[in-house]
């Protein structure tokens, strides 16, 4: 080996290190691209770890007395001894029951009803903050088997409520959806109109290059800086109601807008000028070959954009915060201009509650929401595959 | 080539009434495209001029120079130092997280993986890009924050569970794909022949990347950087449920700071007065984020277009 080294005239003795400092330098790669997917891994288990428990909720069996007592003042109709293990919302529940079935008077039942949110943090096994008292009450339940974990319907039927157990996140989607109807209805025209003109019609001049430059700045514009426009302008100037989601549907498509523009003129773009000039050999004008021929081709691409800035603006909290969609919402909104709220929104309302009980609904909302989001991204992909054209 | 204006002339019909709804249709394009031209301008206008509206009250050289921010109600001072001071240490905890991870996993990304891996890898730094900052917030506040508080307890240092630090990573985190996917993007179109050549010439694999593809990709990867800052000095969520609201002039990450954007956000969800100096100085902030993220983005956008024309470079 010595000898070949030696005659060898390209033998370089740094080589080895070389080689050796080469492989670090890969392995160095490598595990950045590792850390950052653990960072992905890490947090997406974090937030199942978090979430998951607020999928079931636990439930006691009580004793309800309906009488004319209990009519009157809710809480009489459970034995005192039980009352701080029920929830409160279950409680409030009680007349109205009464009123919609009136046999119910005067009879003494076994019920399942929500428990309070401490209880549910106990059985759960988490931090809870109950009086030994109670603490007791609860276990002799455990013991006689009349406490239950059962699914969480509420938080997929409930509004927002200050009582952790019956606080839902309907309300929250139901905004969602409202404030997306109106970025939708309001960007997705004028972002394709735009695309067009700027792919199909515009000369190369002054104003198409200011309209440009434009369009790439507002894309890099803080998000929060819409909502200080949305709050100086459609609120103050225009005087449209606050926290409504009339407002943050409009705030919100100014911010989707130059996603839709920039996705639309690529596939715009990516339609063949063949396309274009058999249309004008068979002597149509120019509009006809645009909105017969052009704009079919290229609508799959169209859509595949604009659902993605629709899941970007879904996601987006800081200029709704702004323009006051952070009420207190417990029943869904039924206008675009009543007070609404949507899911980020509630997430981040949530997040800044004292109880327990909500870090697992927060967890349980960004679930949601991510749930959702994954799902838009998902059709995103579809529609690209399916209705991909190679020329 | 596309058949641009001159030509369509030859296009157009001879019958009037259709000549007509072609016009109208031209016009109402153009229309739908001056809109984003006047939301810049309204985002600015409408900024501008409520950051007067608050600098006839209060001193502008003050705002710029001053060291304290108390908007109370008798005696406030809008002194901005310890603001921008906040969200300038947030903002480098986040570029020391986000700039190493982000250009090496370009590296990888574009000169070490098989297609196969790097069509798997993608998606994957592409969800970290999708997920909504809010909930990066309340990641960094519930999970992050206590968890450095317990270390340095461990390590016999003291840490605000406001700390700069947590914020500082989740946002770094956060910025990850920012920076990858436009470095990703930017090494790739380096031409292979500089690559070959500097292998033939007997390089190894890193001194290529290190002396011959990185500094090709320089100005991308610098305008990646600066599109990565602007995104860390504009970003809302993590900062407003993860660092503090106190106005800390200090350079210790582990204790609470605050940001600007944590203050106009702050300012404007009370139930002040429109006109009162406290919601104003709202503006005054903005004004200052609107500044400074349009100059990092003009610089950005110079050092891209530098890029592509050496390269003669047209997808980025």
């Amino acid at each position: 080996m010595k000898t070949n080294k030696k005659n060898n005239p390209f033998y370089d003795p740094s080589l080895k290190k070389r080689h050796a400092s080469a492989k670090r330098f890969k392995y160095f790669a490598l595990s950045s691209i590792i850390i950052a997917i653990s960072f992905l891994l890490f947090f997406l288990s974090d937030m199942l770890i978090k979430g998951l428990p607020a999928l079931q909720q636990t439930y006691v069996q009580v004793e309800v007395t309906y009488n004319k007592k209990s009519m009157k003042s809710a809480r009489q109709s459970i034995d005192r001894k039980l009352r701080r293990v029920v929830s409160r919302a279950a409680i409030r529940e009680i007349p109205r029951q009464m009123q919609n079935d009136p046999q119910l008077m005067n009879t003494t039942k076994f019920k399942w009803i929500l428990a309070d949110d401490q209880v549910d943090q106990y059985i759960k096994g988490n931090y809870y903050k109950l009086k030994s008292k109670d603490k007791n009450k609860v276990d002799e339940l455990k013991e006689q088997n009349r406490v239950e974990l059962r699914f969480n319907s509420i938080f997929f039927t409930h509004g927002d409520s200050k009582i952790p157990e019956f606080a839902g996140i309907k309300s929250a989607l139901i905004g969602s959806i409202f404030t997306l109807l109106v970025t939708m209805a309001v960007s997705f025209p004028i972002g394709v109109m735009t695309a067009i003109y700027l792919e199909e019609f515009a000369q190369d001049n002054k104003f198409t290059q200011i309209i440009e430059v434009n369009i790439n700045n507002l894309a890099a514009i803080p998000s929060i800086l819409f909502g200080l426009l949305g709050l100086a302008i459609f609120i103050n100037i225009f005087g449209l109601p606050r926290s409504s989601a009339l407002v943050g549907g409009l705030t919100l498509a100014l911010m989707t807008l130059p996603i839709i523009i920039v996705t639309a003129r690529a596939a715009l773009r990516s339609v063949p000028d063949s396309i274009r000039q058999a249309g004008y050999g068979l002597g149509l004008t120019k509009i006809q070959v645009v909105r017969d021929h052009v704009l079919p081709l290229a609508f799959p691409g169209i859509m595949t954009g604009s659902i993605i800035g629709l899941a970007q603006a879904m996601g987006e909290t800081a200029p709704l915060i702004i323009v006051g969609m952070i009420a207190f919402i417990p029943d869904s909104p039924s206008t675009i201009t009543e007070a609404a709220t949507v899911m980020p929104a509630q997430i981040f309302t949530w997040a800044g509650m004292p109880e327990r009980a909500y870090i697992e609904k927060t967890a349980m909302g960004i679930l949601t929401l991510l749930t959702v989001l994954i799902s838009l991204n998902g059709v995103a992909v579809y529609l690209r595959k399916r209705f991909e054209t190679k020329w | 080539m596309k058949i641009k204006n001159k030509s369509f002339r030859a296009f157009e019909s001879k019958n009037r009434t259709t000549q007509l709804k072609e016009d109208a249709i031209r016009y109402l394009l153009i229309v739908a495209s001056v809109i984003s031209v006047l939301t810049t301008f309204g985002i600015l206008f409408s900024i501008l001029f409520e950051a007067i509206e608050f600098f006839k009250l209060r001193s502008f050289v003050y705002f710029l120079t001053g060291t304290q921010w108390s908007p109370g109600i008798e005696d406030s001072k809008f002194g901005a130092l310890p603001i921008f001071a906040g969200t300038f240490v947030i903002t480098l905890i986040a570029m020391s997280v986000a700039l190493p991870i982000g250009i090496f996993s370009a590296i990888y990304m574009s000169e070490y993986a098989s297609d196969k891996v790097r069509d798997k890898i993608k998606p994957l730094l592409e969800i970290l890009a999708g997920i909504p900052t809010v909930v990066y917030g309340f990641f960094a506040a519930i999970t992050v924050a206590p968890l450095i508080v317990t270390i340095c307890e461990s390590i016999g240092l003291e840490a605000s569970f406001n700390s700069a630090l947590a914020s500082g990573v989740v946002m770094g985190i956060m910025i990850i794909p920012v920076i990858s996917s436009l470095s990703d993007d930017v090494i790739s179109s380096v031409p292979d022949s500089l690559r070959k050549g500097s292998l033939a010439l007997g390089l190894t694999m890193s001194e290529t990347i290190k002396s011959v593809v990185l500094p090709a990709a320089l100005p991308g990867i610098i305008a990646a950087c600066l599109l990565g800052v602007s995104k860390a000095l504009g970003e809302t969520m993590i900062v407003v449920m993860a660092a503090g609201l106190r106005p800390n002039l200090t350079m210790n990450i582990l204790e609470d700071m605050t940001t600007v954007t944590v203050r106009i956000v702050d300012a404007l969800v009370g139930d002040q007065a429109f006109d009162s100096p406290a919601t104003l100085s709202a503006f005054a902030l903005g004004l200052a984020l609107f500044v400074v993220t349009l100059i990092l983005n003009i610089i950005s956008v110079y050092f891209i277009r530098k890029f592509k024309e050496k390269y003669k470079v047209n997808s980025l």
